[in-house]
């Protein structure tokens, strides 16, 4: 494969790039959270990228760890906005301003 | 022929990435996501991290984007999905920060003076565990190697962090049953 280490990280950044635009652009909280995962997303390709070019393995380690957390962040984050629209009734964050008042 | 392959998984990569951003439908943009997801195991698989991209599918394409789902689902907050292009404040200041950041980083990687390529090392297929340094090698018994070596206290602080957030979710999602 001829394609270098730069492409990866240019679709790394890319990645990372889109997932802000929907963090900050995004009125639905789910939304804004798969952003999030987006971000991860690009955060993993760069590592599993950088371990390749560099020889080593710590990359690949490191992921498979950010992979564990990011499913135990899913599953209490998703838990948390659940409450917020039992106590609510809404997961629109222009709705859910009471700390504002 | 590879290459080929890694510019295609790249571009469906970051046009359903962008779709999920701006589709208006949360469950189509958590389809979106799938499909984001799955095009960068194949990057993995291109990078010769096939333990990895197995991962990927398994754990974020799927438990991952099926709790999403269910969540969507559940919650049904499909009803107002007119969020978009009503602020025009946002609108502009999340496009010129998007706008930004990808001449930032075109402009780092892909630019006339990008960063030095560097060229693909050989790769092994079974782990030595000479040195200081773990080489890259394509089996998952690599993994296991690291994870019980080097990787030892990581190891089990992460499954004592799955296990605090596996009571964090049981909490929070309790019901009080004082107020009923």
């Amino acid at each position: 494969m001829t394609v270098g280490l730069n492409a990866f990280i240019l679709v790394a950044g890319l990645l990372f790039a889109i997932g802000m635009f929907g963090v900050i652009l995004r009125k639905n909280t789910l939304v804004i959270y798969m952003s999030l995962e987006l971000m991860l997303n690009g955060v993993i390709l760069a590592l599993v990228a950088f371990s390749r070019y560099n020889g080593t393995m710590d990359g690949n380690l490191f992921v498979f760890f950010i992979i564990t957390v990011a499913a135990a962040e899913v599953a209490l984050g998703l838990a948390i906005i659940v409450a917020l629209f039992r106590l609510r009734q809404s997961v629109m964050v222009d709705q859910l301003t009471s700390l504002s008042r | 022929m590879t290459d080929i392959l890694f510019y295609v998984f790249a571009a469906i990569t970051l046009i359903s990435g962008l779709l999920m951003v701006v589709s208006p439908n949360a469950v189509n943009g958590a389809i979106c996501m799938i499909i984001c997801f799955v095009t960068t195991a194949a990057l993995f698989v291109l990078l010769e991290a096939y333990f990895l991209a197995v991962i990927q599918v398994l754990v974020y394409a799927g438990a991952v984007m099926v709790l999403f789902l269910f969540i969507i689902m559940l919650l049904d907050v499909n009803k107002d999905t007119s969020d978009l292009l009503k602020d025009k404040m946002t609108l502009g200041a999340s496009i010129t920060g998007f706008t930004l950041l990808v001449i930032l980083t075109v402009s780092v990687f892909a630019g006339g003076q990008h960063l030095p390529e560097t060229a693909l090392l050989p790769v092994m297929e079974n782990p030595s565990g000479e040195g200081v340094g773990i080489p890259f090698t394509t089996s998952a018994k690599s993994f296991g190697y690291s994870l019980f070596t080097k990787y030892m206290l990581p190891f089990q602080v992460t499954g004592f962090l799955l296990l605090a957030a596996m009571i964090g979710v049981i909490v929070v999602s309790k019901k009080h049953s004082e107020n009923s």
